[in-house]
């Protein structure tokens, strides 16, 4: 039995969008590898021992060895508060604001209650939670609830919602200024881009109706690449790793997975379900398709995910070392410190360029996606695979 | 794994957010952004395409005034040549008047010049008669110093008379 250019082609978008997928396993198995990287510094006990003692003997009873895995957990995690530095004993934090709804009712106060863990909190309606060691807020008699706080990511949302809208108004307010005239200021740093995304994402993607889809994938674009960027700058209220957090990537392909399930046409389920194939090859092809369907957001949701967070835990991996080197040996220490610190500007620059890139590959896809679901004539649909 | 595990909280702010982000950028930036990059480039397309109407009515002009150039050096050409045939004209005519002129002018001096000879002839003829008649009075009075040749001169003379 010959089997058909079209079903041909099927199998290889499919081999195509795994190796996608895989391709970018390496980065994603590095989070784990780290964690395993930070077993490993436990498991170092004369020369850990050795140092704590000294440590003692200098009179920094109370300093903990340096724990790499928790580090950069904690850097590219999640939190309630904002953690600057640690002096001593003394954590320099900003409060952010706890919102929890417990069994309809809201108890809303300021996460620096908890004192860093080591006091509970006890609301108005009289739910008393604390916060366990890993930074998660839990109630103290085991009620469930759900958790809507301000968190460090939650802020640098809105921090970043507000540069965007003041960016992006205060552009379209000079292009109406400008009008029929050459772009200036940040008009002129935008505009490339605008035009970029219509012109090649947009218009080869979708056809003669992306103009209905622009709106959402500048925003999607933009979104991604600022806050990507946003990420790299150290100082608070940025750093955080938004768009490395896997709640937001996923919300973020939803909404490309909701639109092209809502504009989703005829033709886009007649190809995944009663494909031009010989009958006897539904039987593997058409789950396989229907497969693809939930995987492409999927792909799009760790994608970004595992670059983005990968980005943030190599710095901080080399920054590491420093520390673990220079509790084996201070000379070693800053011996490692400038290989570090030149590695780890390094994978900065890099990550100018992925932030770039993520944004742009999120882009593309969410609109080869709305696409590939919206298109007229079957047999075309062929050419996006 | 907490790193793989979406938290509710953020899922809800981020959805908030960005459908909030989707629809005021949408009204007041991606729109007029839009429009204006759309406008601004059949903007530049229209010039452009009067540009090209422009240069094209430019080389009409062109044309139309080489054209005129060519007639303006066909009527330079053709006056110039009336001018050389009627200076022709005009030389051969005096050419002509001149010459008539000269032939009367000639005429009348070879009349003049005959007149002058008839005259001087006449003057020789009457210098020659006188002195044909001088000459023969010397030679007479010398033949007729003795009386006999007189007397038979006179005889003679008398003959012939009455021969006449």
């Amino acid at each position: 039995m010959i089997l058909s250019k079209d079903c041909l082609k099927k199998i290889t978008s499919i081999i195509l969008f795994s190796a996608f997928f895989f391709s970018y396993s390496p980065s994603f198995a590095q989070t784990f590898e780290l964690d395993s990287v930070s077993e490993e510094a436990h498991i170092l006990p004369p020369a850990e021992q050795e140092h704590a003692l000294t440590a003692q003997n200098a009179g920094h009873a109370d300093k903990e060895k340096f724990n790499a895995g928790e580090m950069i957990l904690e850097h590219i995690g999640d939190a309630h508060e904002w953690h600057i530095l640690t002096l001593g004993d003394h954590h320099v934090t900003v409060p952010l604001p706890v919102i929890l709804l417990n069994d309809g009712k809201l108890d809303v106060f300021m996460s620096g209650g908890f004192h860093h863990g080591e006091q509970d909190v006890t609301t108005k309606n009289g739910n008393t939670y604390r916060l366990n060691h890993k930074g998660k807020i839990e109630s103290v008699d085991g009620a469930s609830f759900y958790d809507f706080s301000i968190t460090k990511n939650v802020l640098t949302l809105f921090v970043s919602a507000i540069i965007l809208l003041f960016l992006f108004i205060g552009i379209a307010n000079s292009y109406i200024k400008n009008k029929n005239k050459a772009p200036n200021g940040m008009q002129a740093v935008v505009e490339p881009f605008v035009i970029f995304i219509r012109d090649e994402v947009a218009k080869p993607a979708i056809g003669a109706k992306y103009n209905r889809y622009m709106p959402f994938l500048l925003t999607i674009f933009f979104f991604i690449w600022i806050n990507n960027m946003l990420g790299l700058i150290p100082i608070i209220p940025f750093g955080a790793n938004l768009t490395g957090n896997i709640a937001v990537t996923m919300t973020l392909a939803m909404f490309t997975f909701i639109i092209s399930l809502v504009v989703s046409n005829k033709n886009y389920w007649a190809h995944i379900l009663a494909p031009d194939i010989p009958k006897s090859l539904y039987i593997l092809l058409v789950p396989i398709e229907i497969l693809g369907v939930f995987l492409k957001p999927f792909v799009l949701t760790l994608r970004l995910f595992a670059n983005m967070t990968a980005g943030h835990i190599i710095p901080l991996a080399f920054i590491s070392l420093i520390f673990i080197f220079a509790e084996m040996s201070p000379m070693a220490g800053y011996g490692v410190s400038v290989i570090s610190v030149g590695l780890s500007v390094f994978m900065k620059v890099l990550e100018l360029l992925v932030c770039f890139l993520q944004a742009y590959v999120f882009t593309l896809l969410s609109a080869m996606y709305i696409g590939m679901a919206t298109e007229e004539h079957s047999h075309d649909a062929h050419e996006h695979h | 794994m907490e790193l793989l595990t979406p938290g509710l909280g953020l899922i809800f702010w981020t959805v908030l957010i960005f459908l909030l982000l989707v629809f005021l950028l949408g009204k007041f930036a991606w729109k007029p952004i839009m429009t204006m990059l759309n406008e601004r480039e059949r903007f530049i397309e229209d010039s452009l395409s009067k540009a090209e109407i422009a240069r094209q009515e430019m080389a009409l002009l062109t044309n139309e005034n080489e054209q005129l150039l060519k007639e303006a050096r066909a009527e330079r050409d053709r006056i110039l040549k009336e001018a050389k045939e009627l200076k022709d004209q005009i030389v051969n005519d005096a050419k002509g008047i001149a010459k008539s002129e000269g032939a009367k002018m000639i005429e009348k001096a070879k009349k003049e010049i005959d007149d002058q000879k008839n005259a001087a002839l006449a003057e020789v003829k009457n210098q020659v008669a006188t002195l044909s008649i001088e000459i023969a009075e010397k030679v007479l009075r010398k033949q007729f110093q003795d009386g006999d040749k007189q007397d038979a001169l006179v005889s003679e003379l008398l003959k012939e008379i009455k021969l006449n």
